[in-house]
């Protein structure tokens, strides 16, 4: 916005040319313009806020005039100023004219958006974001588009896929579950009153849901028809409290006294269901010896405890027994299923509910038909077979088809390309050919090397036309023949002569997508279109000469 | 390019390797005759060995049938005693002579009756490429000690492109020998394989422009050992012609279909690639046109 400050200025404002007008103050600040009378009863107080100010008119500092300032506003009322002196008015008028300018602008913009009925919001913040992010674009952009060669559909209508990729990129991502094993928190323990206290959050609510089927069945189940939500809680983490401290002995107790926590000790029955069920399932095809030797939880010593202890449990009470190592693949399985429901609710028993719905229809379409089974069965039996208990079997043979080298070397039968004579004209005759050779091998033996073997101005003709063939081409290529001609030009010709041939492109494209003409707007983009490469063209026939003359000066300067 | 250390004796010294285009066809239609051109091949041979007592000159004659070594400046027996005739010849070339005098008779013999095309027929550039560089090579196993070896074509042929995939390979392997292959070409147009082959083992390319100069040419460009050349500013081709021919019908062509499998080459659309068996899928040229993205659209106002 204009540089900040505000003016404040004493004046009359006049609503009309023959209004004597009222006296006070103006204070013009940014984006408002304000009149204060000096008569505090007066109702002439006003407020005009720049954008609304449509122009400015002012009497000339030379005429007989007092000095005026007119604004006239959007919905056609003016405004009329007047200033004690000229240098008063003129520097509203100035501070004025800055704010218009500015409101001038986003006006502009706004037109834009709402000129093309189908563009979202969205789709032309994505487009200004591509214009600033990409220069060579934006350059484009610019000297297209608003010289009106192109319009901004046209311009975009091959840009679709930077267009799109980036709202679908925007669109699909999906936020996963933490890897962090948050049903497993530590409270805060209290110690003076002896108290546990668990901050329990919906995302734990869930993690402990999708992890403990049973749980969440439980839940489901007692609440809130036996217990409260917080009952059901505390019963919960007292069970965990009573696996941390691994004595089984006294889960065992409390389970039998407890029938509601006896629920939270017992191993998960839901879930070990869902595991015989995956097992059920599985191909067994598989070479299972492989991994026998990795199946090392049932030996002794084996086994992570939470705390690294180890210790001697009663058969019994072996089932009130959890490992680290359990709830950790647990955690890794859930996690790695991701989110199954999209129900963000503070309600746990909604969440519960939730997740049961989900894994009623996921087991519902996990359970293979008759059909599906005899099919697997019918695999099975067929991988299973042993290779050397089977008949032969001979398969088709196809021979191995590898093209004849000689037929490259030696065929003599292509197709030539049109080539002039020789100097002489051709000897069809190969023998007179010969003949020809074998004189002139008589002739040398005879008469030795020709003397002189070489003019002294033929060597010099050559020796100079060599000379300047090196030094010219060395000026033209430098000394390495890979480098591009390009890379010699000055950085902003060679950027300029860049820019021209991706403008040109974009200008052909348009151009031969345009044909054939049968619409009187594509004569008249087609004729634009020309206009502009000619335009193009004869800026880099410009470029040209800037090159040759600089070739000719480095040439120059070697002689 | 300079071989690996421990393979030579002294930094100049040359092994030059010199296929000489005896095509009679071609020889028939010059400005210079034979006799001319032989006289400046052979005293720039001289020069070579004078340079450096121990350089060595191999020359290789490349006919239109068949190809042989002419000379060898190694063997002893050329050191010795042939009568000179008193007339200038250097007895040292007497026996290249008499080898190449056998070598056309021989070469005759070998070669068809007619000639049917109209145009100049190639020389056997492939198979002289090849004798070079067997002999290069078994430079190479010889010991430690040996010169620095390049190759010099001399030739006026144009090029044969069913030759095109024998002469690929050589400059393939002279590249991974590290051998540079020099070209002069006195023709009448541009040779595109020995353009290839010296860009792309490292040689030098010329065509010289004054055919009766010939001499001087050779001695300015081509007489530079190896070790010289990283000094020594060498006239340099400003663009090189890449085109290869197809392997159905042996023709130059710039823009061709490729099998993605073998990477051969061909001119027209096929079903199955010639030379590894796949199958070609659809050609997708068939269906859109050139500016199939584009929509025409009228104008939305």
């Amino acid at each position: 916005m204009a540089g900040g400050g505000q003016v404040e200025k004493r004046v009359k404002y006049k609503s009309s040319v023959k209004d004597p007008g009222t006296p006070g103050f103006l204070r013009i600040r940014e984006g408002m313009l304000l009149f204060v009378p000096n008569d505090p009863k007066s109702d002439s107080k006003l407020k005009v806020l720049t954008q609304n100010i449509k122009s400015q008119k002012n009497t000339k500092e030379g005429s007989n005039k007092p000095p005026w300032l007119n604004l006239t506003n959007k919905l056609g009322k003016s405004h009329i100023f007047e200033f004690e002196n000229y240098p008063d008015m003129h520097a509203c008028r100035d501070f004025i004219t800055k704010a218009l300018a500015i409101c001038e602008e986003e006006p502009n913009k706004s037109a834009v958006s709402t000129s093309s009925e189908q563009l979202s919001i969205k789709e032309l913040e994505l487009r200004f974001k591509l214009l600033r992010e990409n220069s060579e674009l934006q350059r484009l952009h610019k000297q297209f588009v608003e010289s009106k060669v192109l319009t901004e559909d046209e311009f975009w209508a091959t840009r679709k896929k930077l267009l799109g990729k980036d709202s679908i990129r925007k669109s699909k991502q999906q936020v996963g579950l933490k890897s962090m094993m948050v049903s497993g928190i530590k409270p805060s323990t209290d110690g003076r009153t002896n108290r546990v206290t668990f901050n329990l959050t919906p995302e734990i609510i869930f993690q402990i849901f999708a992890e403990k089927p049973a749980v969440r069945q439980a839940f489901i189940n007692y609440v809130p028809s036996k217990m409260t939500e917080k009952d059901f809680w505390t019963k919960y983490f007292r069970a965990e409290y009573l696996y941390s401290t691994k004595n089984t002995a006294v889960a065992a107790a409390e389970a039998a006294e407890d029938e509601e926590l006896a629920v939270f000790l017992k191993p998960d029955e839901i879930l070990a269901r869902e595991t015989r069920q995956k097992i059920r399932r599985v191909d067994p095809t598989l070479d299972m010896e492989a991994d026998q030797g990795d199946d090392y939880t049932h030996l002794m010593d084996h086994g992570i405890q939470r705390d690294g202890t180890m210790d001697v449990v009663e058969p019994q009470n072996d089932q009130f027994r959890r490992s680290l190592l359990q709830d950790l693949n647990r955690h890794a399985a859930v996690v790695l299923e991701g989110r199954s429901i999209d129900v963000e609710s503070e309600d746990t028993r909604i969440v519960a509910e939730a997740l049961t719905r989900v894994k009623q229809v996921s087991k519902a379409d996990g359970e293979t038909t008759k059909d599906a089974n005899l099919e697997r069965l019918e695999r099975m039996s067929r991988l299973a077979g042993m290779e050397d208990l089977q008949a032969p079997q001979n398969f088709p043979l196809a021979p191995l088809s590898i093209k004849d080298p000689r037929d490259y070397f030696e065929s003599q039968q292509g197709n030539v390309l049109n080539v002039p004579r020789g100097a002489k004209g051709l000897k069809r005759n190969v023998h007179e050919a010969y003949g020809l050779l074998k004189e002139s091998i008589l002739e040398i033996r005879a008469t030795g090397l020709s003397d002189p073997l070489i003019r002294p101005e033929v060597s010099f003709e050559v020796f100079s036309s060599l000379t300047r063939t090196i030094s010219t081409a060395k000026n033209i290529i430098g000394k390495n023949p890979r480098e591009s001609i390009l890379d010699r030009l000055p950085k902003s010709t060679k950027d300029e002569v860049l820019h021209h041939w991706t403008s040109i492109q974009e200008l052909l494209r348009h151009f031969w997508s345009s044909y054939p003409i049968t619409t009187t707007y594509l004569h008249t983009k087609v004729g634009k279109l020309k206009d502009a490469m000619s335009n193009t063209y004869s800026k880099l026939e410009y470029c040209g000469r800037i090159l040759l003359h600089m070739v000719y000066c480095t040439i120059s300067l070697r002689y | 390019m300079p071989a690996i250390a421990s393979k030579q004796y002294s930094d100049d010294v040359s092994l030059l390797v010199l296929l000489l285009d005896t095509n009679p066809l071609f020889w028939s239609t010059t400005s210079i005759t034979f006799s001319q051109f032989l006289s400046h091949v052979l005293a720039f041979l001289n020069a070579v060995l004078g340079l450096n007592q121990l350089n060595q000159v191999v020359v290789i004659a490349t006919g239109y049938s068949s190809c042989d070594y002419i000379y060898d400046s190694s063997l002893t027996s050329n050191h010795g005693n042939f009568e000179s005739n008193g007339t200038g010849m250097p007895a040292i070339f007497g026996s290249l002579l008499k080898k190449l005098e056998e070598f056309v008779t021989k070469d005759e013999e070998l070669s068809k009756e007619e000639v049917s095309e109209d145009r100049i027929p190639s020389c056997l550039l492939s198979g002289s490429l090849s004798m070079a560089l067997c002999y290069i090579q078994r430079v190479f196993r010889s010991g430690h000690l040996h010169p620095q070896p390049r190759i010099l074509c001399l030739q006026g042929s144009p090029d044969g492109p069913e030759q095109y995939v024998a002469v690929m390979n050589s400059i393939f392997s002279a590249q991974r020998l590290m051998v540079p292959i020099d070209s002069c070409y006195i023709g009448v147009q541009n040779s595109a394989f020995l353009q290839q082959a010296s860009y792309i083992t490292g040689g030098v390319h010329h065509t010289p422009k004054q055919l009766d100069g010939l001499f001087q040419y050779l001695t300015t460009i081509f007489a530079t050992d190896l070790h010289s050349r990283g000094f020594v500013q060498l006239p340099k081709p400003i663009g090189v012609d890449f085109r290869a021919s197809c392997f159905c019908h042996k023709k130059t062509i710039d823009m061709g279909y490729i099998c993605s499998v073998c990477l051969s080459i061909f001119c027209e659309h096929h079903k199955k690639c010639s030379t590894c068996g796949s199958v070609f899928g659809q050609s997708k040229l068939d269906d859109a046109s050139s500016a199939s993205d584009k929509k025409r659209k009228a104008p939305s106002t």
